[in-house]
Parts: C-alpha cells; structure tokens; sequence
C-alpha cells in the first residue's frame, strides 16, 4: 500500500495515542486473521454445513455451495480480497482506493452476520445445534476470527469530547453514548480516495458495463430468492457488501465514471433491466419485475415534483389512477362505459394528456400554497379522487367508473399484431405475458428517465431548483414561481397517466381501492413518497432503487406478516435518522443535511 | 416634510443627468397601525449612483421591497422609464429593476454559475418542450446563456470558481456573486441592499470600484448602505430616510452638512418630532406586526 499516506496501514509508523482499535490485538495479527479468517469462510463454504435437505438450499453438499453458502461465500472473498489489497498484493490495488481497513470491517460483518444468521437459522429451524455439520461450525469460527481481526484493525482515534463535571448522571450518560458513537463511527470511516489512474476510454466504459452487469445480477438474484432466509441472507451480505466497496472508494470511483460517461451507462443501464425478462425461465419473477417497474416510473415521476421543484405532493397516486382510468375506458374492455378501442399509442397519449389537466385542474388552485398547507391540499384531492371514482357508479352518481367494482377484463394489448397475451420466442427465449409487459413498461420508464434528465437540465430546471432552494430570491429573480411550479406538477401528472395506461392492461382490472392514500401494496402516495425519499430525492437512480427496495421487502418478507408495516415503519425512521438524503443522495441534498460536513469545493456532475 | 434640495450637477465630475429611469412618487406603505414609509419621491436618473441611508428601521429595506414589488404600496406609484411597475416581483425583474438582498438569498446548493443562469430567467424563453425536444435552437439559447453568465462571472472576478457551490464561496464573494445574479437579468437599474455589510475595508473598496463599473456600463444604482465612508464616496446623490420619511436629498456635503441627519444619527430629539409619541407608536405598531420585523423603526432614533 505504497499510496496511501494518509490511512494508517503501517501502524509501526504512526505515531502512539492517534491510533485505536475496537479489539485488542496487535494490527499486524489482526489484518493475518482477517485475511485468513476470509479465505477460511471461503473454503468453509464448500463443506456441508447440516445434514438434511429439510433446510431450504443445497446446505448438505460437499464440494460445492448451494443458496445462503454462496452469500457467505461473497461475504468471505470481500473479506479476503480487501486484506490481500491491504497487504499491498499487486493487482488488487485498484480494489480499494479509499484504503482497505473499514472495508475489510464491513466485508467481514457481512460474511459473519450473513453465516451466523444461516447457523442460528438452522439451529432454530430444525431443533438444536447437533443439526449442524462440521461445516457449519467451521464457518461460524472462520468468520467470527474474521470479524475479530478484522476489528483489531487500527483507526484515527477522534478526540473525546470532554466532559462537563457538573452535568446530571443522565447528561454524562447522553454524553458517554454519543462520544462512544463517534468512536465507532471513525472505526469505519475511509480515507480520500487516491486520484484514479487514468484508463482508456473504453476500459472505462468496460468498468461501466462490469457494474452494471453485476447490478443486474444483483437485482435477479435478489428478485429470484426463492425462501425468506435467503432472502434476508441476501438483504444482509448485499447491505454490509456495497457498504464496503463504499468505503474501500469503489463506488464514488464507478459514479465518477458514470457520470463522465452518462449516456453509455443510461444505455448500458436500459440494456442490463432489457435482459432481466431472459435470464428467467418463467413468468414468475417478470411479475415481479412489471411492478417494481410501473411503480419505479411513477416514482420517478413523482421525483420531478417533490425532488426538482420542492412540492410535498401526498396525493401523486390519483394521477396514475386518472391514467389508467382512462386507458381502461378507451381499451374496449366490456365494462368500459364506452365502446371504444384505441391503439395503444393513442390511449397512452390520452391518458397522459388527461392526467395533465387533471394536473393543472389540482395544481392551479393548490400550488399558490406552501410546505405543509400543500401536503395536506394535495393529501385531499388524492382521496377525493377516490371517492369521485368510487361514487360514480350509476347509483351514487353518474355512471362512468362502475363504481367498487373498477373497469375490468381489460383486453391484452396489441401493438403491431405482437399480443402482450401471448408467448413469444425470440432468439431462442420465451417471453410470456408479464415479460412482454416489462419491455414496454421499461421504455415508459425510459421516456420518463430522458424527460427527467432533459428537464432537469435546463433553464426550466434551474428554475425548479431555484424555487426549492430560497422562493422569494428566485422570485426576485424573474422566475414566474407559480407558473413554473404548475409545469412541475402538470408534468409530473402526465407522467404518471401515462404509467397508468400500462398499469391498467398489465393488472386487467382497475378498481378505486388500488390508488388510495396508504395501502399494503404498492404503489400507493405514500409508498410512492416513501421510495422518493428512501432512494434520494432529485436522483434518476434513486426512486429506481428505493421503488425496488420497497417492492421487495414486503413481497419477501411475507413472514412478518402483521409486523409488516411495523418494521417498515422502523427502517424508514432509522433512515431518516441516519442518512436523511436517501440510499442515492443528490449532492446537493447531501449537502443539504450535512452542513457540518466538509463540502467538497467542486460540484461534479454526479448524482443523476 | 420632504425637502427637496437635490443639488445635482454641483459637484464637478458628476455624469450629465439622464432620463428618469425610475420615479417613485408619493410611496406610502403601511402595516396595520404602522407607516413604515411615509410619502416618499426619489428618482433615479440614468448613470447615476443614488444612496440611501438612515438609521436602523427607518424604512430603507421596506421602501426597496415597494420598489421590486415584494410589497404593494399602500399609496403612490413607482414608474420604470415611465412605466407604472407591477405588483410582482417576477414582473419587476423583468421589465428591468433588479436587486440584491440585505441578507444574502443565494441559492446556496446550485454552483456559482448556475446562480447567475437563473439570473438570465427573464432573458430566455426556452420552456419545457424546448428542454424535452433539445432542437438546435435549445442548445444556441444554452450556450448563449452560459457565455453571458461567465462573462458576468468575469467581470466581478469569479470566472474561476463557476463550478463551486455558491455556498462554499467566502462571504465577499457571495455578495459579489449575488450581484453578478442580479446584473445576468440585464436590468436598467440595479438595487443594492446593503452591499457591504460585514465587508472589511479591503473588501468595501473593491465593491466600491465594482459598483463605478457597473455604473459604466449604463446601469443606474441605488444603494442602502450604513458605511458613510463608501457611500458619500460612490454616490451622486444621497437621499436620507428617518421614521418612514425621506429628510433630506442632495449631494453627499449637503447632507453631510444638514443638522437634522446629524440629530437623527447622533440622537438629539429634532425639532418636530418629540420621543414619547414615536415611542408610544412604536410599542403599539410591534405588537401588532411583530411579523414585520424590518418595516419597525428602531428605537435609537428616539433616544
């Protein structure tokens, strides 16, 4: 590690007091047992870990792994890969940029929490630890020794903040925890990245596509986890995983590229979701898919709104009911109280076209307000939506929605003489219903991306930001604030009417109860709101990651059953709590919530 | 009241007055109970640099809000080159009259060079379907826009910080950049509120020089400023404001010379205006618009 300077590697140099560690072993022993520790959990994952098949996964074979094995076995290379960067190995420098030692903190928690849940899980599941094969106990050692030389590993001790003598116990208490925190949080604190070496154009473009090739695999891997176990082995090793290459500098390496170089990786991108329909043999997981989609572009949808322009909109939902509404109405379905079918070209026009009005209908007499007064405006006219389509039934009023019982049997569409209903074969792939639906959902998505870019970048954009940033200044500035917001809002609407005309042929049926405030299923506003912020406001990618993220909890995690939304709430306020700009931040917002922080001088053009 | 004893073209080397780029006549604004300006004229003549003093809460910053539209006046007009502004700041903005705030207001997550683009707001047309479609027309716009901002950028002296966060920019130059903002929206006449506030001295003087060159490039100024120094120094004429009303105007000796500037700063009582009544008004006014925190006039004038 000739390169760094500034993260300790060479403890013997360092001068005595400055460095600390959370385990008491000598550094050097503590990065051998790390590095051993992953090579071991590696092995380990080879060796059968219980005895009977009653366990879901391959756990009983020897000389391969099978299902939570192979996270672990991730979680054991991390590990030893970084210690081997950390030694200094010739060509697994580039692996850690920003220094190895939080990196190898984190891949070895991952490897540890990932085994130990799998050994705990088995113990529980089938009654007892005699259940458990040598396998299994060598893997709980191999990481644990891990884990623990890997936490001997030293780090900048940050100065304690002293202590007022005077304070009351609970005081001292309060300050004793937050200095302890601050102490846990330098143990997995990275240096500066060392400056990128310069690559080649397109070995830069390789480095781009590798990410997104193991993005995808990634996302399949986790959209395919057949049993909650596994399941959560993969939330576990995928969480600790990237927060490692984190911290190693891998990730701010592979965003720097993507953003020199954002049109390959929107390309590269587009082709890499293209393809998750064909690395599946059925239909199953490209249901999945289609939904974490629909939902993903109207969050996206509703990032223009609430990322760019500032406006807290809890009633988002209603435009992509007004879409698929209308695309239902004009799709020929029998229960349409017109006898129309239009092309798909035209309904899809049309519903974004009347998601618009109804846009600028809710946004004129609302956005002249502010902040919360427009939350809750906005909260209203989404139910009353609801309550208008629930009404018109014939009974109540007039007959234009069939009421509770929605528009339904909604044919399949027909593009062109290609059936959405149908199997296809192409190349040598089956492409079913749902998948055939995901292709078309992903160039909605891809419009919606192009259009949050383009608007983004442009006077019409700064001038969003401007009215989120300081109203009165950029009002002072000639910026039409109402106007401008008025375009935000009716563009966001159109947006979302136009994922609802897919939404309403991929789900057959569209009924009031599926565009309501909350609801268990998404996308609901509040889900929608909720992947806005998990993902990062005013990013492209992160309402993509937050709607995928909150898609999949709760359809995997089915176990928890009542606890569901719980947990959920849980983790929502953790992560505000912790990291309020979202998985994906903006820089700006980043820099928004963390004023105390660093800023850095130059703002690249990151964060798309 | 109001004594008009504008001495224009005494001083030597004064620029030739031109046409009346703004004419604020007869502004009375009110809150509640409160006259926070009473019965104001000022004009500004083009190429002239206008001060406009007073002591703390003599209605200075509420007179500039009347001015770029953030209030409507409760009485009297503000015309622009003979035009009767609108009620709206955008509208302000874009028939000419620009400003910088007393506190800076600058959008302090965008870039130093995207601060100045929004400037250049009023300047372009491009809308959303221009932005979505990216015709060649959109990329000219762009491109222009950005050459005029980092030519601004230039001229206060931050070409080489375009890519910094304005918030990250040290307080001198945030005052600079807002100003390169408000220049970017071309107006005809520039309203700076306080520029110098908190400046040291090295810093004041170069605003002063940056304030002549913007006089230069045929924008007229009016200024508030507390630094005697660098207004009597900068400005072709001085209005005073004391408790909502304008005293006196005139070149900087007349008002350096008059008796009531000198009483309302320094704080003997002046001839018609006994303390307890003001006091009394002041009182009742706070507790009525205590929202309208730079429209009460401060207590010292009446000490």
């Amino acid at each position: 590690m000739t390169t760094q300077t500034t993260a300790p590697q060479t403890p013997g140099k360092m001068p005595a007091g400055s460095q600390a560690s959370l385990v008491g072993i000598p550094p050097h022993i503590g990065r051998a047992l790390a590095t051993g520790g992953g090579v071991l959990t590696v092995i380990s994952t080879f060796l059968a870990w219980t005895w009977t098949a009653e366990f879901p996964g391959d756990l009983t074979v020897y000389g391969y792994p099978g299902g939570l094995q192979v996270l672990v076995l991730i979680g054991g290379a991390l590990t030893g890969l970084f210690g081997l960067a950390s030694y200094g190995v010739k060509g697994l420098r580039w692996l850690a940029p920003a220094g190895a030692d939080s990196a190898i903190k984190l891949s070895a928690l991952a490897a540890w929490a990932t085994a130990w849940y799998t050994v705990i899980a088995i113990s529980t599941k089938l009654g007892g630890l005699v259940n458990l094969e040598p396998g299994g106990w060598v893997v709980a050692i191999a990481t644990l020794t891990a884990l623990i030389g890997a936490l001997a590993l030293p780090f900048d001790r940050p100065a304690p903040d002293p202590a007022d003598p005077d304070d009351t116990g609970w005081e001292q208490f309060r300050h004793n925890a937050r200095n302890t925190g601050v102490f846990i949080k330098a143990a997995f604190a990275s240096g500066t990245s060392t400056p990128a070496r310069k690559l080649p154009a397109y070995a830069e473009i390789l480095v781009i596509v590798a990410a997104l090739a193991l993005g995808l695999t990634v996302f399949t891997y986790g959209i395919g986890t057949e049993y909650d176990e596994l399941f959560v082995g993969f939330l576990i090793t995928a969480g600790f995983s990237f927060a490692a290459a984190a911290k190693a500098g891998l990730v701010g390496r592979v965003s720097a590229l993507t953003a020199k170089h954002r049109n390959v990786t929107m390309v590269g991108a587009f082709i890499a979701a293209a393809a998750f329909p064909f690395t599946q043999s059925d239909d199953q997981y490209a249901t999945i898919g289609v939904y974490i989609l629909i939902f993903a572009t109207v969050a996206l949808g509703l990032n223009i709104v609430v990322g760019l322009a500032g406006l807290l909109d809890l009633g988002y939902v209603a435009f992509l009911g007004v879409g698929a509404y209308t695309g239902a109405m004009v799709s020929g379905s029998p229960s349409s109280p017109f006898d129309i079918h239009l092309p798909f070209w035209a309904s899809a026009l049309l519903g974004a076209v009347v998601a618009m009005i109804f846009g600028v209908l809710i946004g004129a007499p609302t956005l002249r307000l502010r902040g919360d007064y427009l939350a809750i405006v906005t909260l209203g006219f989404g139910e009353i939506f609801r309550l208008a389509v629930l009404n018109a039934d014939g009974t109540s009023g007039p007959d234009i929605t069939n009421g509770s019982n929605g528009i339904s049997s909604i044919p399949n569409l027909n593009i062109l003489g290609f059936d959405f209903g149908q199997e296809h074969t192409i190349a040598g792939f089956t492409i079913a219903r749902f998948a055939n639906y995901f292709l078309l959902m992903l160039l909605i998505t891809l419009v919606v991306v192009v259009v949050f870019r383009r608007s983004s970048d442009s006077r019409i954009g700064r001038a969003w930001i401007a009215i989120r940033e300081d109203e009165t200044a950029a009002l002072a500035m000639g910026i039409n604030g109402f106007r401008v917001k008025l375009i935000a809002f009716a563009l966001g609407a159109a947006l979302a009417g136009l994922a609802g005309t897919v939404q309403a042929h991929v789900t057959y049926t569209v009924t009031p109860e599926q565009y309501q405030f909350a609801h268990v299923v998404p996308p609901n506003s509040a889900f929608l709101l909720a992947a806005v912020v998990l993902g990062g406001m005013g990013t492209i990618s992160g309402p993509l990651v937050g709607a995928a993220l909150l898609y999949l909890i709760p359809a995997k995690l089915q176990f928890l059953g009542d606890y569901q939304l719980f947990a959920f709430g849980l983790a929502l306020v953790l992560l505000m709590r912790f990291r309020p700009e979202g998985l994906i931040p903006n820089r700006r917002r980043q820099l928004e919530f963390h004023e105390e922080a660093e800023a850095p001088t130059v703002l690249s053009k990151a964060g798309a | 009241m109001t004594t008009d004893t504008t001495t224009k073209g005494a001083t030597p080397g004064a620029p030739a007055p031109g046409e009346t780029v703004l004419d604020a006549r007869g502004v009375t604004m009110r809150f509640g109970g409160l006259t926070a300006v009473r019965n104001v004229n000022l004009t500004v003549n083009s190429g002239e640099i206008v001060g406009l003093i007073g002591p703390n809460g003599a209605g200075k910053t509420t007179f500039f809000n009347c001015l770029t539209g953030l209030y409507i006046p409760t009485e009297g007009e503000v015309r622009y080159k003979g035009n009767i502004l609108p009620p709206k700041s955008f509208k302000v903005t874009a028939a000419g009259i620009a400003r910088t705030f007393q506190n800076i207001r600058l959008f302090s997550n965008m870039t130093v060079l995207e601060n100045v683009l929004v400037g250049r707001h009023t300047r372009t047309k491009e809308g959303l379907w221009s932005a979505l479609l990216r015709g060649p027309g959109f990329h000219k716009a762009e491109a222009a826009s950005r050459e005029r901002a980092m030519e601004l950028l230039e001229f206060i002296g931050l070409a080489g910080k375009a890519e910094h966060l304005a918030r990250n920019l040290p307080y001198g130059e945030q005052r600079k950049l807002e100003i390169a903002r408000a220049l970017a929206s071309e107006p005809g006449l520039l309203l700076l509120d306080e520029p110098t506030a908190g400046m040291n001295p090295q810093e004041t003087r170069a605003t002063e020089e940056l304030v002549f060159a913007i006089r230069d490039k045929g924008i007229a100024v009016l200024v508030i400023e507390h630094d005697m120094r660098f207004i009597f120094n900068l400005c072709d004429r001085v209005a005073v404001l004391v408790q909502g009303e304008k005293l006196v105007e005139g070149d900087s000796e007349t008002v350096q010379g008059d008796e009531r500037v000198i009483a309302a700063y320094l704080g003997e009582p002046f001839e018609d205006a006994p303390g307890d009544e003001e006091v009394a008004e002041v009182e009742a006014a706070e507790a009525q618009a205590a929202a309208q925190a730079d429209a009460v006039p401060g207590k010292e004038n009446d000490r």
